[in-house]
């Protein structure tokens, strides 16, 4: 049972120690990382999904349960206890969504009956281009991608820790997906630019040129403005998809979303 | 001495794998490094220039790369006994994938890139299946799962392979590669030979006969239908 995530200091891109003793992170807990662009926000849960031991760019140290994860951990994707979606929205592997699939749920040791199935099923619910299990990988679109490596990360590599880098990108419905895997007592960890996403979470990350600049944790009117915030972003996600049906901005729409 | 014959396909990133091998360790020991390449190479050039380490580099030429190497490699090893190397370093050309340059001593490194296609552990035959410890290159370009997959595929060829995976540009996770080096047995010069099959002897195409149709030629020859033994040319 992975009941604790700690990370000790490495350094900033200046070369600077970091500015905390260590970072504890418990099960059931949600985090978002933030700062600008090139602040380190993907080489910090690189990291953790590394299990890094001094051994990466930051020279950061990751500690499960308080203990040095054994190489058997580190190194066998089977016990792994980490799922991590990166940015990329790309596949180039030529196997079908169903090969890459069964082939993935092997490394991983998952054998449920129907995993396969339910996996794309999952993956449609976060797309609104539905996925076939004969589609080709290297032909999904982005969103596809995305919603696919997703719906992986949670039923195939149904991890007690998840990583998520950026999903507000390439259009997904966010929505759903923070629904399915809140409150489920993982550790969530997600690298956003999005208010929404980044109000939501118990704690906020702030880095800066390559290191954790200060951690806060969501007060109460935070989370009074996240809920506001969900609101307009269901409202702004109805005029996208109306958009994106090649639907005009009529007066009755109008009223009903932005008022 | 310690011995790392490094294979793999052109660009999966076996320099940048040594440049942090060499940079991880040449303080600590003395570096040698051979590199055999078909026609260009600047690699040894980098290697002194940034490390100041004892290298060499050979061109096969018109000659198989993967017979340069084993025709050279016997000099290349006195030469790096005889410089008091420490650790051995030979990078391959990486180009056919009938041979593996590995020997029955030292450890043998395949390098393979993430993008290089799933299917591509399986084609590259005795260069993966032979090979001690195979690392998985460019990590950054995909998906967390892509890799397992890629990783799984490398897992059902060769189960015995201690696999790495890493962003060898800045040398991610690369630690248990360092340690792997400095615990690998050391070399004799004794009873050194190759680790996989070679090919099957010389015939008219090696030799430079460019005719074709199995008539023209003798040594290996094989008709389009049936099995290569039949038309063995097995002398007068």
């Amino acid at each position: 049972m992975i009941t604790e995530l700690t990370i000790l200091p490495g350094f900033n891109k200046s070369g600077l120690k970091e500015d905390f003793d260590e970072l504890t992170l418990q099960a059931g807990e949600t985090i978002s990382i933030v700062g600008p662009t090139g602040s380190g926000k993907t080489a910090f849960i690189t990291d953790i999904e590394l299990l890094a031991q001094g051994d990466t760019a930051t020279k950061r140290q990751i500690r499960i349960n308080r203990e040095v994860p054994s190489d058997a951990i580190r190194y066998n994707p089977a016990l792994k206890p980490i799922a991590m979606i990166t940015q990329n929205t790309k596949c180039f592997a030529d196997l079908s969504t169903e090969e890459f699939l069964q082939i993935h749920a092997r490394a991983r040791g998952i054998h449920g009956k129907n995993i396969i199935g339910e996996t794309i099923d999952l993956a449609n619910i976060f797309t609104g281009e539905k996925i076939h299990r004969n589609d080709k990988v290297t032909t999904l679109s982005g969103g596809q991608t995305r919603s696919l490596l997703i719906a992986d990360a949670i039923l195939i590599g149904a991890a007690p820790i998840v990583l998520l880098d950026e999903i507000e990108n390439a259009g997904i419905f966010k929505q759903e997906v923070l629904e399915l895997i809140h409150g489920v007592g993982k550790i969530i960890i997600f690298v956003t630019h999005d208010p929404v996403i980044a109000l939501h979470t118990e704690k906020r990350l702030i880095m800066e040129n390559g290191a954790v600049k200060k951690v806060i944790t969501q007060n109460d009117l935070e989370l009074y403005a996240a809920r506001n915030l969900v609101e307009l972003d269901k409202r702004i996600g109805l005029i996208r998809e109306e958009l994106r049906a090649g639907n005009i901005i009529t007066r009755e729409l109008l009223n009903l979303n932005l008022a | 001495m310690k011995l790392a014959i490094i294979a793999g396909p052109p660009s999966a990133g076996k320099t940048a794998l040594v440049k942090q091998i060499v940079s991880k360790l040449h303080n600590q020991i003395r570096i040698a490094f051979l590199k055999i390449d078909v026609v260009k190479a600047y690699e040894d050039i980098e290697l002194e220039a940034e490390f100041g380490i004892l290298t060499k580099k050979i061109y096969s030429g018109d000659l198989c790369p993967d017979h340069a190497g084993v025709m050279v490699l016997g000099d290349a090893i006195e030469w790096a006994f005889a410089n008091n190397t420490d650790l051995f370093i030979v990078e391959s050309a990486g180009l056919c994938l009938r041979c593996s340059p590995y020997l029955n001593q030292g450890l043998g490194i395949i390098v393979l890139s993430s993008i290089s296609g799933i299917h591509a552990p399986e084609k590259m035959g005795a260069m993966v299946s032979l090979a001690d410890v195979a690392v998985v290159t460019k990590i950054d370009l995909v998906s967390q799962a892509e890799r397992e997959v890629l990783i799984q595929k490398i897992r059902e060829i060769h189960p015995q392979v201690t696999l790495l995976e890493t962003n060898a540009l800045q040398g991610t996770s690369l630690q248990r590669l360092y340690d792997l080096i400095r615990n690998s047995q050391d070399i004799s010069q004794d009873n050194l030979c190759l680790k996989g099959n070679p090919p099957l002897g010389t015939c008219t195409i090696c030799v430079g006969k460019k005719e074709i149709g199995w008539r023209n030629h003798f040594g290996v020859v094989k008709k389009l239908d049936g099995n290569i033994a039949d038309c063995l040319y097995r002398g007068e």
